[in-house]
C-alpha cells in the first residue's frame, strides 16, 4: 500500500482536477447547447444533475481500469511487489485482496471527492446522493476485478492494456447513456450500454442522485448485475494468482 | 576476401561521411528502424489508434446529436452536430497522437527500453534521433487523419473537397505538438511527472470549443482558451471542413508555425539533456 | 601527445550529484593496444566507458578520441567505435538479425556491405539458426553474444567491452578471446573491463586498477604482480570459525597477511617455507594451498576487495 504514496499528488488531481474539469465542460458548457434544444431529454432535470452521476461512476470505472491492469501485470514481472509478500507466509488469495482493498479505498475516496465537488455544483439534489459513492466503487469493481484476472494472466504487455482501454473502457465510456440517455442510440450498439458496467452504475447512480423514475425491479437487476460480475471477476482471479504463484 | 576488402572500402566510406555535433544526416535509419519495428508489432494496437476519435464521433455525433440538433457552424450556416465536433476531434486526436509518441513513447524508449542508449553509441547524433522519431509520429498521425476522413466521408460529413485538406493540416497539428513534447521531456525525471502532461492536455481537450462554441464562457476564459494551441487546431480544421476561410485561418497556422519554431529550437537546445545524461 | 596515442585523458571527472563517480583519472591508450579498467563493483569503470563512447557528459577534465573531443564530435567519433554495454540494450521490437542490419544502417553503412557482414557475425556468434527469432526469446548468454556480434557491424577501430564475456558459457568466452586476439593482431584498438582475473591476464598489455574513481596502479598485469604481490600466497583454510580468530597467531610469518572470511592468505616468496613456520607454530590447517600471485592478490592487496563479489 506504501507504493500508492508516492501517486498521492496525482491521485488527488484526478480526484478533484478530473470532476471539476468534466463537471464544468459538460455539465456547464456542454448543458448551454443540450437544454437550449430539449430540456424535455432527461426526465425533467438539468443536463448538469443528469450526467454528473454518470462521470462519477465513469471515473471510478477508468481508475479502476488503470489501477487492475498495468500495476497487476507489473507486480509480477517488473517490481516483484507481489513475490515479496510472497516470500512471506502470505498466500496468493490475500496478496490479490491486499491490492483490491487498496484500489477499493481509493475508489471510495476518489467517489467521495467527486460527489462533494458535484454537491457543489448543485448536480446532486437527492438526500440519498451519498449512496452514489459505493455505487461508484462497486461499478469499478464490476468491472475491475474480471479486468484483474486478465491481467494476472498475462506474461508481458504487447500492448493488450491499449487495446483494453481503446476497444473496451473508451466504448463503454461513450455508450453508456452517460451523455444521452441510452435509447436514443440506434439499437445496432445499444447493446453495449446493456452489458456494461458503466450503464448498470449509471443508472444506480441516478435513482439515487435525483431520484431517476426507474422500475424497482430493473434498479435491484443493476445491483445484481454489477454483484455478478464482480462475484465472477473475483473467482478468475483467484485462480490466475494461485496458479501464476505455484501454491 | 573480396568480400572483406570490399565491406572495408564500405565501412571507410561510413567514417568519411560529414556529421554534426549532434546530427549525422541519418536521420532515415531511425525512420526505418521504426518501420521495420512496426512491421512486427501489434497491427490491432495501430489500428485502435484510429479507433478512438471514431467513437466519440459516433457517440456524441449520433447520441448526443440527435438531442442537440444542428448548430451554427463556422461561417454562419447550419450543420449538425456530428459535422461541428467532427473536425474538433481530429484535432483532438493529433495532438494526443504526437504528445503520446514525444512524451511518453520517447521517455519510455529512453528509460526502460533503453533503445535510445543503443542507437546512440552508433554514428547517429541526438539530433537523428529526435528527428526520426517526430516524423514517425508525423507519419502515424497522417495515416489516423486519413483513416478519419474517410469515415467522416461515409457518414456523409465531407461536403466540399476543401475538407481534403485537413489531413495535412492535422500533420501540421502534430508537428506542433510533437516537436515541443519532445523539449518538455527532457524536463521528465520520473513516471509521475510524465502524469503532468495528462493534467494539461485533459483539459484543453474538454475546453478547446470542441463540443460546444466559445462563446458559452465569459470573455476572459475566452481568452485563456484562444491561446490554447488547441483551440487554434479545433478552429483551422473546422474552417477547413465547411472550407470557409477568413484572417483567422492565417493566424491558425501562423500558431502552428511558431510553436513548431519554439518547439524545435526547444528540443535541439535541450537534446543533450535528453538523451546524453 | 605521441602520435600513436589513440586515447588520452587527462583529469577525466563525472559526478552524479555530490559523488564523484570518476575523479579525476588520467590515461593514454595506443593504437593496437589492449588496455583494461579493472575495480570493484561502482569503482567507475562504466562511467569511464561511457564518457569514452560520448554519451555521458563529463563534469571536467579532457578526453579526446582519434584527436576529437567525443562531445563535440559525438557522431564523428563513434563512428570509429565499437561499444559493448555492461547491459544489454538490444532492440526488442526487431528480430535477431534485423538488429544487426538496423545497427549497421545507424552507422550509414550500405544494405549490400550488411547482408553478408551480418550472416558473417551471426556465424561468429553462433546465432545462424536464431537469425529469425525474436530477441526476447534468445537467453541471456545468447543475447551477450548478439551485443558483441553487433558491436563489430562498423568493423571498429576501437572496441569498448564493458565486461564482455559476464554471461557467457566457458566455450563461448574462448571464441571471443580468439576474435579478440584476431581484432587486436588486425590493430583493433580494445578498452576491456572485466572481473575475471584469467580474461585480464590474457587479453590485457596493460591495465588500471580503480577503485572509487581514482586510479590506484597502472601497468601490464605481471608487472603489476610483481609490484604488488609476492611471488607465491600460501591459501589456508581453518574452518569457518577460526580464520579470522587465528590471525594473530600467524603474524611474523611471510611478507604479509589476509583474512578473508574463509581463507587466510600468506604472502611469501616462498609458500612452502611459509607453510613450515605454519606447522612449526603447531598450527594444523584444514587445507593449505601454494599458488604463485594472481592478478586477484594485486586486487586485494589495492582496493581491500575481493573483485568477485
Ligand atoms: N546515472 C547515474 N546516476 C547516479 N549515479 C550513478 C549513475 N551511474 C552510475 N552512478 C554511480 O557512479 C558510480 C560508478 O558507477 P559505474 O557504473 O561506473 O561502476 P562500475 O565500475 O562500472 O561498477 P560495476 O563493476 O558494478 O559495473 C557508482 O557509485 C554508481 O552508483
Ligand atoms: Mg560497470
Amino acid at each position: 500500500m506504501r507504493v500508492f504514496r508516492g501517486y498521492a499528488m496525482s491521485i488527488l488531481l484526478y480526484s478533484v482536477g478530473m470532476p471539476v474539469a468534466y463537471l464544468f465542460a459538460m455539465g456547464v458548457g456542454l448543458a448551454t447547447l443540450v437544454d437550449a434544444n430539449q430540456a424535455a431529454a432527461f426526465g425533467g432535470v438539468s443536463y448538469l444533475a443528469f450526467i454528473a452521476p454518470a462521470l462519477l461512476v465513469s471515473a471510478a470505472v477508468m481508475t479502476s481500469s488503470g489501477e487492475f491492469s498495468y500495476p497487476v501485470m507489473a507486480g509480477f514481472k517488473w517490481r516483484r511487489t507481489y513475490y515479496g509478500p510472497h516470500a512471506s507466509p502470505l498466500v496468493p488469495q490475500q496478496i490479490a485482496v491486499g491490492h483490491i482493498m487498496a484500489v477499493t479505498l481509493r475508489l471510495l475516496f476518489q467517489s467521495a471527492a467527486y460527489l462533494g465537488i458535484m454537491a457543489l455544483f448543485g448536480a446532486s439534489p437527492s438526500p440519498w446522493g451519498w449512496v452514489s459513492i459505493p455505487v461508484a466503487t462497486l461499478s469499478g469493481l464490476a468491472f475491475g476485478l474480471p479486468l484483474m484476472a486478465y491481467s494476472a494472466s498475462l506474461k508481458q504487455d504487447k500492448g493488450q492494456f491499449a487495446l483494453v482501454q481503446r476497444f473496451i473502457v473508451t466504448p463503454l465510456f461513450l455508450f453508456s447513456g452517460t451523455f444521452f440517455p441510452l435509447d436514443t442510440l440506434p439499437l445496432a450498439v445499444r447493446w453495449i450500454g446493456w452489458i456494461s458496467p458503466v450503464w448498470h452504475g449509471t443508472e444506480l447512480g441516478r435513482v439515487f442522485s435525483y431520484g431517476y423514475d426507474e422500475d424497482p425491479l430493473l434498479t435491484i437487476g443493476h445491483v445484481v448485475f454489477l454483484l455478478a460480475c464482480a462475484g465472477v471477476g473475483w473467482t478468475l482471479t483467484q485462480r490466475c494468482f494461485v496458479r501464476r504463484m505455484g501454491t | 576476401m573480396s568480400v572483406m576488402a570490399e565491406g572495408h572500402e564500405a565501412t571507410e566510406a561510413a567514417r568519411a561521411r560529414k556529421f554534426g555535433s549532434l546530427y549525422s544526416r541519418n536521420a532515415s535509419a531511425v525512420v526505418s528502424r521504426g518501420l521495420m519495428a512496426t512491421r512486427s508489432s501489434n497491427w490491432l494496437v495501430m489500428a485502435s489508434g484510429f479507433l478512438e476519435p471514431v467513437l466519440f464521433l459516433v457517440s456524441m455525433g449520433v447520441g448526443l446529436g440527435s438531442i442537440v440538433g444542428p448548430v451554427q457552424g463556422p461561417s454562419g450556416q447550419e450543420i449538425s452536430y456530428a459535422a461541428y465536433i467532427a473536425p474538433a476531434l481530429l484535432a483532438v486526436s493529433a495532438m494526443n497522437g504526437a504528445i503520446y509518441d514525444s512524451t511518453w513513447n520517447v521517455f519510455f524508449k529512453m528509460n526502460f527500453a533503453k533503445l535510445y542508449q543503443g542507437m546512440l553509441y552508433t554514428s547517429l547524433g541526438p539530433l537523428d534521433v529526435a528527428m526520426g522519431e517526430i516524423f514517425l509520429a508525423l507519419l502515424r498521425g497522417l495515416l489516423y487523419a486519413t483513416g478519419f476522413t474517410a469515415v467522416m466521408g461515409m457518414m456523409g460529413l465531407l461536403t466540399t473537397p476543401w475538407a481534403l485538406l485537413m489531413m495535412p493540416a492535422s500533420v501540421l497539428i502534430a508537428f506542433g505538438f510533437a516537436s515541443f513534447g519532445m523539449g518538455v521531456t527532457s524536463f521528465m525525471k520520473t513516471f509521475q511527472q510524465m502524469d503532468w502532461v495528462n493534467f494539461f492536455l485533459l483539459p484543453m481537450f474538454l475546453f478547446s470549443a470542441t463540443f460546444y462554441p466559445l462563446s458559452v464562457y465569459p470573455e476572459p476564459i475566452q481568452w485563456l482558451v484562444q491561446a490554447m494551441p488547441l483551440w487554434h487546431g479545433v478552429e483551422l480544421l473546422r474552417q477547413i471542413s465547411v472550407g470557409s476561410f477568413g484572417p483567422a485561418t492565417v493566424v491558425h497556422i501562423g500558431y502552428y508555425l511558431v510553436m513548431i519554431l519554439v518547439g524545435i529550437l526547444l528540443t535541439t537546445g535541450r537534446l543533450r539533456a535528453l538523451f546524453l545524461k | 601527445m605521441k602520435p600513436d596515442v589513440v586515447i588520452a585523458a587527462h583529469k577525466l571527472t563525472k559526478k552524479y550529484g555530490d559523488l564523484a563517480a570518476v575523479d579525476g583519472i588520467s590515461f593514454e591508450v595506443s593504437a593496437g593496444e589492449s588496455f583494461g579498467l579493472l575495480g570493484p563493483n561502482g569503482a567507475g569503470k562504466s562511467t569511464t566507458m561511457k564518457m569514452i563512447g560520448g554519451v555521458s557528459q563529463r563534469t571536467s577534465g579532457q578526453l579526446s578520441i582519434m584527436g576529437l573531443d567525443p562531445e563535440s564530435h559525438g557522431p564523428e567519433v563513434r563512428a570509429h567505435l565499437g561499444v559493448v554495454p555492461q547491459q544489454d540494450n538490444l532492440d526488442e521490437e526487431l528480430k535477431v538479425r534485423e538488429n544487426l542490419l538496423v545497427y549497421g544502417r545507424y552507422f550509414g553503412l550500405p544494405l549490400s556491405y550488411l547482408r553478408p557482414k551480418a550472416d558473417e557475425l551471426l556465424e561468429f556468434a553462433q546465432l545462424t539458426e536464431k537469425a529469425k527469432s525474436r530477441v526476447d526469446d534468445l537467453s541471456g548468454g545468447m543475447k551477450r553474444r548478439l551485443t558483441i556480434a553487433r558491436s563489430l557491424i562498423n568493423e571498429p577501430r576501437i572496441l569498448l567491452l564493458d565486461e564482455p564475456t559476464t554471461g557467457l558459457d566457458p566455450q563461448a568466452r574462448h571464441i571471443l578471446w580468439d576474435r579478440l586476439f584476431r581484432l587486436k593482431e588486425q590493430g583493433v584498438t580494445l578498452i576491456l573491463t572485466t572481473h575475471y582475473m584469467d580474461e585480464a591476464e590474457q587479453l590485457c598489455d596493460r591495465l588500471i586498477v580503480v577503485d572509487k574513481g581514482r586510479i590506484m596502479a597502472e601497468g601490464s598485469p605481471s608487472s603489476l604482480i610483481r609490484e604488488h604481490s609476492t611471488r607465491e600466497v600460501l591459501e589456508l583454510r581453518f574452518g569457518s570459525e577460526r580464520n579470522t580468530r587465528i590471525g594473530a597467531e600467524l603474524q611474523g610469518i611471510g611478507e604479509r597477511l589476509e583474512t578473508l572470511p574463509d581463507r587466510v592468505l600468506i604472502y611469501a616468496d616462498d609458500g612452502e617455507a611459509a607453510l613450515e613456520q605454519v606447522t612449526a607454530r603447531g598450527l594444523h590447517p584444514l587445507t593449505s594451498l601454494v599458488r604463485r600471485s594472481s592478478l586477484e592478490d594485486v586486487f586485494l592487496r589495492l582496493t581491500g576487495r575481493s573483485l568477485v563479489d
